[in-house]
C-alpha cells in the first residue's frame, strides 16, 4: 500500500511538487483574503442559481435584454430569517422580476459581508459600532422589526405569568437564587395560590449556548437592572455564564425547557408564542409587571422618543426599559444596512445598475410599509409609525451615482 | 502488449499532484488557522492553554481552552471505553462465529449506523436517549456513586456522560468493520495450528486471531478516536455547553464542552476583528494539534510497542 517514490521519476515528482506549491500558494491567498474568498463564494451561487432556476425565474444581473429582472443578495442575522424568507417569497409574487436571496450566516457575519461589499444589504439584531461604523462610511441604519425576549418557565402547577424583576432574573442566571420557593421569587408575587406552590425545588437555568442577538439583549437587560451583573458578567451576544446549561437556538432553549421541569430560560416572544410556553410578566420602569406580548412590545419603540437619523450613530439606541406602565422592558430593534450611495456595492445588482439599485430601494420601501403587516403574524413586532418615517427619510435619500432613486 | 508509455507517467502525474493536494490542504489550513490565532495568542499568551476562563464580552476578554480541550479528552475516553469492546464484540461475533445467513445483514445495519448524520444522533441523543439515560443510567449511578467527586450533580442527561455514550455509539461503525476486516484477514492457518495444539475458541480468539491482528485493531480504534474528538453537531446537542471554569469536566453528571462544539456554537456570531474571532480559531489550532499528536502517537505505538509480528496486516 505504501506509495512507492523510487517508481515516479524525478521530473514528474518535480512537476507534481511544483503544481504543489502554485495550489497551496493559491490557497493561501484565497485564505488570506477573506473578502475575496466571499466574493467567489458569492458569484458561484449567484451563478448556481440562475442556471438553476432559468425555467421558472429569469434571474441576470448582465444581460440587457430583460433589464427588469434583478436578484439581489443580503446576509445577517439569523433571528430575522423566519421573516425575511416570508418577505422575499411575497415580494416574489407580488413582483416576479425581483428575486432576493437572504442568507442567515449570522449578524456578525452579515456586518463583515456588507463591510466587504460582497452582498446588497446587511442585517444585524445589533446595531454597527465603534471599528464597524468606520469601516462602512455613509451606510444607512434601518430598523425593520422589533423582537421581544421573554423570560419563559416551566413549573408544575405555576401557570402563565409569574411575576418577577431583572434583579431577580439576574440573581438567578448568577446561581445566587437557587431554589423556586427562593424569599426573592416568593416576595414578589402578588398571587397568593402562585405564590404558594412555588417548590422548593433547584432552579434549572438554560442559556443559549450559540453567539446571539437574543442574548445581547438578554444581558443588556439584566446589565441594566442589576449591578452586580453588570460588574461581573456584562452583556455581549456570548458571556461567561456562571451557572446553567446551553442548548443551540431559540428552538434549543425552548426545547430544554418545555421538556424539563422547574426549568427557566429566555428566548424570543415568537418562540414562546409558537411554542405556548409559560413566560414570567417582567417589572418595567414604572413599577408594574408586564406580559410580553406583541402590544406591549411595540410600546417600547412607541415610547423612546427621539431616534437618530438613517445616517446617525445608533450604537446608542436600546430598546430596553422604556417608559410607559404598559411597556415590555427586554425589547429589541432588528436593523437592516444599506449604503447611502450605492455604487459602492461593486459587483452587486444594486451597485451596477439603475435599475438594480431602485430594484434594492423599492424592496426596503415595501418591508418598512406593506411588508410590516406580515410581521405580527410570524410573532414580529410591527414598526411604529415613528420609525416607519425615519425609515422613509433614509430611502428617500440613497442615490446610484448621485442620482436619486424611485423609492415606490 | 500493454505500454509503459505516456499514459503511465500522466497518470502517476495526476496521482502524485492528488496525493500531494492533500499535503497541499493541510499546509494552508495549518498556516491559516496560525496566523488567525497570533492575536489571541499574542494576548493571552499560555493563559490560552492552560487558562479556565472564556470570557468574550467586549472590554473583559480572556480566553483560556483547558476546559474544552479536557472536555474533548474526557468525552474521546468515554466514547472509546463504552464503543471499543462493543466493537470488538461485533467484529468477533460476525467474523469468527456468526452462521452466515446472520453476518450479511448484521454487518450491513452495522455500517448503516455510520451512515446515520449526526445532528441525527444529535436531535435523537435531546429528545429520546437523554431520557433513557436519566432514568436508567445516570439516576442510579448518581444515587449509588454520587459520593464520588466523578458521579456527583444532578442527573439532567444534558452532560459529559450523554455526549460521551452519544460518541460511543457514532464510533462502533468505524471499529467494528474494520476490526472485522482485519479479524478475517487472519489466515485459516493460524487457527487450524492453534486448534491443533488443543486451544479452546476462546484461547483461539484472544491470543491468536487478536493478537495477529493487534495492530489493525489499534488503526480500527484510532480511527475511531479521530471520528470521536472532531464530532461537533452531536456532542453540541447534548454536551450542556457550559462555560468557564463550569465546563472543566470534574463530573460526568456535569454540563461540559469540547473543543469542537464551542467553535461551532461560537464562531458564527462573533464579531469579525474581535480578540473573539481569533479565539475560536485558537482553539481549532489545538483541535488541529490534539489531532496530530494522536495520529503521530498512534503511529508511534504501531511500529515500536506493539512490534508488529511479522507476515500480520499492516
Amino acid at each position: 500500500m505504501k506509495f512507492n517514490r523510487k517508481a515516479v521519476s524525478t521530473s514528474t515528482a518535480g512537476l507534481a511538487i511544483a503544481l504543489v506549491i502554485v495550489i497551496a500558494a493559491a490557497g493561501a491567498y484565497i485564505a488570506l483574503n477573506p473578502a475575496t474568498t466571499q466574493k467567489v463564494t458569492t458569484t458561484s451561487v449567484s451563478t448556481a442559481v440562475s442556471t438553476s432556476v432559468s425555467t421558472s425565474i429569469v434571474v441576470s444581473t448582465v444581460s440587457s435584454s430583460s433589464a427588469q429582472s434583478e436578484s439581489l443578495a443580503g446576509a445577517g442575522s439569523t433571528f430575522v430569517f423566519p421573516l425575511m424568507s416570508a418577505w422575499t417569497v411575497q415580494y416574489h409574487n407580488l413582483f416576479s422580476n425581483i428575486q432576493v436571496n437572504y442568507q442567515s450566516i449570522g449578524s456578525g457575519g452579515g456586518i463583515a459581508a456588507f463591510e466587504g461589499h460582497t452582498v446588497d444589504f446587511g442585517a444585524s439584531d445589533a446595531p454597527l459600532k465603534g471599528a464597524d461604523i468606520t469601516k462602512t462610511p455613509n451606510a444607512l441604519t434601518l430598523p425593520i422589526t422589533i423582537g421581544a425576549v421573554t423570560v419563559a418557565y416551566n413549573i408544575p402547577k405555576i401557570p402563565n405569568g409569574i411575576l418577577l424583576t431583572g434583579s431577580v432574573v439576574a440573581d438567578i442566571y448568577l446561581g445566587k437564587v437557587t431554589m423556586w420557593n427562593d424569599p426573592e421569587i416568593v416576595g414578589l408575587q402578588t398571587n397568593a395560590t402562585t405564590a404558594g406552590n412555588l417548590p422548593a425545588k433547584s432552579i434549572l437555568v438554560v442559556h443559549r449556548s450559540d453567539g446571539s442577538g437574543t442574548t445581547f439583549t438578554f444581558t443588556g437587560f439584566l446589565s441594566a437592572d442589576s449591578s452586580s451583573w453588570n460588574s461581573t458578567i456584562g452583556q455581549g451576544k456570548t458571556v461567561a455564564w456562571p451557572v446553567g446549561l446551553g442548548a443551540a437556538g431559540n428552538e434549543g432553549v425552548a426545547g430544554v425547557v418545555r421538556g424539563t421541569q422547574y426549568t427557566i430560560g429566555y428566548v424570543e416572544l415568537a418562540y414562546a408564542i409558537q411554542n405556548k410556553m409559560t413566560v414570567a410578566a417582567i417589572k418595567n420602569p414604572s413599577g408594574s409587571f408586564v406580559l410580553p406580548t406583541l402590544t406591549t412590545s411595540a410600546a417600547a419603540a412607541q415610547n423612546i422618543g427621539a431616534l437618530p437619523t438613517g445616517l446617525g450613530d445608533w450604537s446608542k439606541v436600546n430598546l430596553l426599559n422604556q417608559p410607559g406602565a404598559t411597556t415590555y422592558p427586554i425589547v429589541t430593534f432588528v436593523y437592516l444596512f444599506v449604503y447611502k450611495e450605492l455604487n459602492v456595492n461593486t459587483g452587486q445588482t444594486s451597485g451596477t445598475s439603475l435599475a438594480g439599485s431602485t430594484a434594492l430601494v423599492q424592496f426596503f420601501w415595501w418591508l418598512d410599509h406593506t411588508g410590516q403587516q406580515t410581521s405580527s403574524g410570524l410573532s414580529y413586532v410591527p414598526l411604529p409609525p415613528n420609525v416607519v418615517t425615519i425609515n422613509e427619510q433614509s430611502l428617500s435619500s440613497i442615490t446610484y451615482n448621485g442620482q436619486t432613486l424611485t423609492t415606490h | 502488449m500493454v505500454s509503459f508509455g505516456r499514459g503511465d507517467s500522466t497518470f502517476k502525474l495526476i496521482a502524485g499532484i492528488l496525493a500531494g493536494s492533500a499535503l497541499a490542504i493541510l499546509a494552508v489550513s495549518g498556516y491559516t488557522l496560525l496566523t488567525g490565532a497570533l492575536p489571541v495568542l499574542n494576548a493571552d499568551g499560555l493563559y490560552f492553554f492552560f487558562g479556565t476562563n472564556w470570557n468574550p464580552v467586549i472590554g473583559r476578554e480572556i480566553f483560556g481552552a483547558l476546559p474544552y480541550l479536557l472536555g474533548t479528552l474526557v468525552t474521546s475516553a468515554i466514547a472509546l471505553i463504552i464503543g471499543v469492546p462493543i466493537s470488538l464484540g461485533i467484529a468477533i461475533f460476525l467474523s469468527e462465529m456468526s452462521p452466515r445467513r446472520v453476518r450479511v445483514p448484521i454487518s450491513y445495519l452495522v455500517e448503516l449506523l455510520a451512515a446515520v448524520p449526526s445532528v441525527v444522533y444529535g436531535l435523537w441523543g435531546v429528545f429520546v436517549f437523554r431520557f433513557y439515560v436519566i432514568d436508567y443510567i445516570e439516576t442510579p449511578l448518581s444515587n449509588y456513586l454520587g459520593w464520588l467527586p466523578a458521579f456527583s450533580g444532578t442527573p439532567f442527561g444534558l452532560d459529559i456522560l450523554s455526549a460521551g455514550i452519544i460518541l460511543s455509539i457514532m464510533i462502533i461503525p468505524t471499529v467494528s468493520s474494520i476490526s472485522r476486516e482485519i479479524i478475517t484477514a487472519v489466515p485459516n492457518s493460524i487457527r487450524e495450528g492453534a486448534y491443533s495444539i488443543g486451544a479452546t475458541r476462546w484461547e483461539v480468539i484472544r491470543n491468536w486471531v487478536l493478537a495477529y491482528g493487534r495492530s489493525g485493531i489499534f488503526g480500527a480504534v484510532i480511527l475511531g478516536l479521530g471520528r470521536a474528538v472532531g464530532e461537533t453537531m452531536a456532542v453540541t446537542m447534548v454536551i450542556g455547553n457550559t462555560v468557564g471554569p463550569a465546563a472543566v469536566p470534574t463530573s460526568l453528571l456535569k454540563g461540559g464542552q469540547t473543543m469542537a462544539s464551542l467553535i461551532a456554537n461560537g464562531f458564527i456570531e462573533a464579531s469579525p476583528g474581535t480578540l473573539e474571532i481569533s479565539a475560536y480559531i485558537g482553539v481549532g489550532l489545538l483541535l488541529m494539534i490534539v489531532a496530530l499528536i494522536i495520529n503521530i502517537g498512534a503511529q508511534l505505538m504501531v511500529t515500536r510497542v506493539l512490534k508488529v509480528k511479522r507476515g500480520a496486516i499492516e
